[in-house]
């Protein structure tokens, strides 16, 4: 370890110590954008007010998401030399109840209380990691997620944080790091799964050859070659990188300086969504405190090794996802992609070496470089090394953020650390990697989850994004949502994803319109084939993918819309109606008040009834009627 | 021929790359990108009117129309939709009376933004009413707020009669 790591992990000790010596208990308030969505930002000035009032000794700290979503708005307790307590969902009318009790009265249950986010239980409250929905979770990626004050760069290098770029820099050689890469099997988190290491080699092999070029020539040397931190997560129902960058920001500033350092470039670019303004503000602040401690900069840790990061804010275009649009979009042009090869490792950003990963490759970095590459390679299968993060969401019970150990099953992941499908329905598909993935059925809920069993259904891993879906989703509906979203995000460039991908949605409107014809299926089905083969990027390649897939385990529910002319789900407006069931209909008149087109008629206490001329299938009165007289077929 | 740069011929030129940045500015300002400032920008970088004009249109972010006063954002995210968005969409629209790719009103008070994800999957469907956040709204909801919204904008509308266009 170099000197000036030592005395950095010395100075961030001291003033935790300080802070914990003080005999105050702290107030961890979840305000990652869930949280501010569920309403934190009010419980944060109800926890504050509570504490003013009640003079209680404590000290009020945000914290990122620790994964809870369907729990928040999420308060923890941390007693004064004690341990954590965590209480959600937690209301306005909840806080002075719980500060109260726990900080005056040494009361510590209370009908919120969920757990001790400790090793051991207390006063009744179980250990985090016994609950149903942490026991099978793995967390490397959200090591600090939830725990740390993302503001505070001490709080991030008391665990540990920059000790693998000050190892990096101090006792390795930049080959070494790539080594330790390569042994621990890190493959790129961002959908594709390409070995990190060997993406690396390849930029480093590029810059060693323009240096001793240069050199040779008598040239002046500069810096060459560049590190992109890919955080444009543009998957609508994915936030994995967004949580990463809200609770644990240096995570992905110090994996991008061992980047910079493995590879040699001496300057990397964070492109961020700039729909993530939260992200976008802490990065600003801890790229800040890095320059501030030679963590970025000129002789970072007193070692020979310069490296700083700029960040660029993404404007909107899901195929800036993909590497050689990125980089068009970075230099200020549209982001079309570029025919490969050259690959970006060898003539990139500005024509030079550029290495582009995922926020959650980069967070992985520092982890395999401090802790080894055979502690991180204990994790997950033998080809799919590691943990990997998923944004759990749609008809499941407990939508969050969660990590596993690659190779466990989806059932696994739904029914364990997902509580199974709300409402206790039906569990019909799971779609993985959003646009560019596929839905996987019934029959593939023991399927590993890895990079390989994935591929091997016509599924990818993608960066995370796992939507559950019951018998209430139509999956045609569902192939025609992800391809108008890919057809709007085709940039045009190649003519089969211009073209092809409005075509495939033509077909896929016209059955969900109740116009379809035997014929549309195999047309479709050609179509996605040529699209898949022939289109010059990711974007074109893989968008067909949620058709392909549903096409093959979903055929009956095409077959339905086309030959029955029946929506098995009862979603496709045109192919449902709405009915009232006269024996359950109490006469309530609240249907007929919601319904916005005045298509319901009837008295108080008479049976309502619907004209279905009238009827926009909107659904209002089936979400309204108390009694569950409305029939949708 | 490249059009008259107003700098003086010393001054450094910001490069190609602050091209996307300078719209943001722009944007963040105006809440779109006028005219002028399209053919300002072109003059300082260099770059051709329809250069910038071809960047601007690529991102989903850019717009060339003023904003509504009031910001109405929708989430059709894959969660969302599995959970009812498109039924949310056209509540919003129709209580608004927005056709087709209209996305303002004829009066310039609301704007309706379709956003991909806002990551609030957990309380989907989610729709965002001038900064703030409605989870697991329904289309009768969603109506009814926006018509408390119309009522109130009618009610200051008349307390100011000289205020009319």
């Amino acid at each position: 370890m170099t000197h000036a790591y030592t005395a950095l992990h010395a100075w961030a000790d001291d003033q935790l110590t300080q802070r914990r010596s003080s005999g105050r208990a702290r107030i961890l308030v979840g305000l990652g954008t869930c949280g501010v969505a569920a309403g934190g930002q009010a419980v944060l000035e109800a926890v504050q007010k509570t504490i003013a009032e009640h003079m209680l000794e404590a000290d009020v700290v945000q914290v990122g998401c620790i994964g809870m979503c369907f729990k928040e708005p999420l308060v923890d307790i941390i007693l004064p030399g004690g341990p954590r307590l965590s209480y959600g969902p937690v209301g306005l009318s909840d806080v002075q109840d719980i500060l109260v009790n726990v900080l005056l009265h040494n009361e510590h249950r209370h009908s919120r209380a969920l757990a001790v986010i400790g090793d051991e239980p207390y006063d009744g409250l179980p250990a985090w990691k016994s609950l149903p929905f942490f026991a099978p979770q793995e967390r490397t990626v959200l090591r600090n997620c939830g725990f740390i004050d993302p503001e505070r760069l001490e709080e991030y290098v008391a665990r540990d944080g920059y000790a693998g770029l000050a190892r990096a820099v101090g006792e390795m050689t930049s080959a070494q790091v790539i080594e330790d890469v390569r042994r621990a099997g890190l493959r790129g988190r961002g959908g594709a799964g390409f070995p990190t290491a060997a993406k690396w080699e390849i930029a480093a092999t590029h810059i060693a050859r323009q240096r001793s070029n240069d050199a040779q020539a008598g040239e002046s040397l500069k810096d060459y070659g560049y590190v992109i931190c890919n955080a444009d997560e543009g998957d609508p129902g994915a936030f994995m990188n967004r949580s990463v960058l809200e609770g644990d920001p240096h995570s992905v500033i110090e994996g991008m300086a061992i980047a910079g350092y493995a590879i040699g470039a001496g300057h990397g670019y964070i492109y961020c969504r700039a729909e993530y303004p939260l992200a976008i503000k802490r990065l600003k602040i801890a790229l800040q405190q890095a320059r501030e401690m030679h963590l970025l900069g000129t002789g970072i840790l007193g070692s020979g090794f310069s490296f700083d990061i700029s960040l660029k804010e993404g404007a909107g275009a899901f195929v800036c996802g993909e590497e050689t649009a990125l980089i068009a979009s970075i230099e200020g042009r549209r982001g079309m992609p570029e025919p490969r090869p050259p690959y970006p490792a060898q003539a990139g950003l500005h024509g030079e070496p550029t290495i582009i990963n995922n926020v959650e490759t980069l967070n992985n970095v520092p982890v395999v470089i401090h802790r080894g590459a055979e502690w991180w390679a204990s994790r997950g299968t033998e080809k799919s090394r590691g943990t990997k993060t998923f944004a759990l969401t749609g008809k499941v019970q407990n939508t969050s953020l969660i990590e596993i150990g690659l190779g466990k099953t989806l059932r696994e992941v739904i029914y364990d650390i997902g509580g199974g499908i709300v409402g206790g329905r039906r569990f019909k598909a799971a779609q993985t990697g959003g646009p560019s993935g596929g839905c996987l059925a019934e029959q593939h809920l023991d399927l590993p989850i890895d990079y390989d069993s994935l591929a091997g259904v016509g599924a990818i891993m993608g960066s995370g994004g796992l939507v559950v879906m019951d018998e209430g989703t139509c999956m045609v509906d569902i192939a025609r949502f992800f391809l108008a979203f890919t057809q709007t995000e085709s940039c045009g460039k190649c003519v089969p994803c211009r073209i092809g991908t409005k075509r495939m949605l033509e077909i896929l409107q016209r059955i969900v319109a109740g116009h379809g014809e035997p014929a549309d299926l195999v047309q479709l089905q050609e179509l996605a084939e040529s699209v898949r083969r022939s289109s010059l990027c990711g974007l074109g390649q893989t968008a067909p993918n949620p058709v392909l897939t549903t096409l093959k385990y979903f055929h009956h529910e095409y077959e339905a819309h086309i030959l029955e002319r029946r929506c098995p789900a009862a979603v496709c407006k045109a192919l449902i109606t709405y009915s009232i069931d006269p024996d359950r209909c109490e006469g309530c008149l609240v249907c007929l008040r919601a319904c916005p087109g005045a298509a319901i008629s009837g008295a108080k206490r008479e049976v309502h009834v619907i004209d279905a001329s009238l009827c926009t299938r909107c659904d209002t009165c089936r979400q309204v009627c108390k009694f569950d007289a409305v029939i949708v077929r | 021929m490249n059009p008259p740069n107003p700098l003086p011929s010393d001054q450094v030129m910001p490069d190609r790359s602050a091209l996307i940045p300078l719209l943001q500015q722009v944007q963040a300002q105006f809440g779109y990108v006028p005219r002028e400032a399209l053919f300002d920008i072109s003059r300082r970088l260099r770059v051709s009117p329809s250069e910038v004009f071809g960047v601007l249109t690529f991102y989903a972010q850019f717009r060339l129309k003023p904003m509504g006063r009031r910001s109405v954002k929708v989430c059709r995210g894959t969660a969302c939709h599995v959970r009812g968005a498109p039924a949310i969409i056209e509540a919003v629209e129709g209580e608004l009376g927005l056709q087709g790719a209209q996305d303002t009103t004829a009066d310039g008070e609301f704007t309706v933004e379709k956003i991909a994800c806002f990551g609030a999957c957990s309380l989907a469907p989610v729709i965002v009413l001038e900064g703030n956040t409605i989870g697991n709204a329904s289309p009768d909801r969603v109506r009814r707020i926006i018509r408390q919204m119309q009522e109130a904008l009618n009610k200051e509308g008349s307390a100011a009669p000289g205020d009319s266009a």
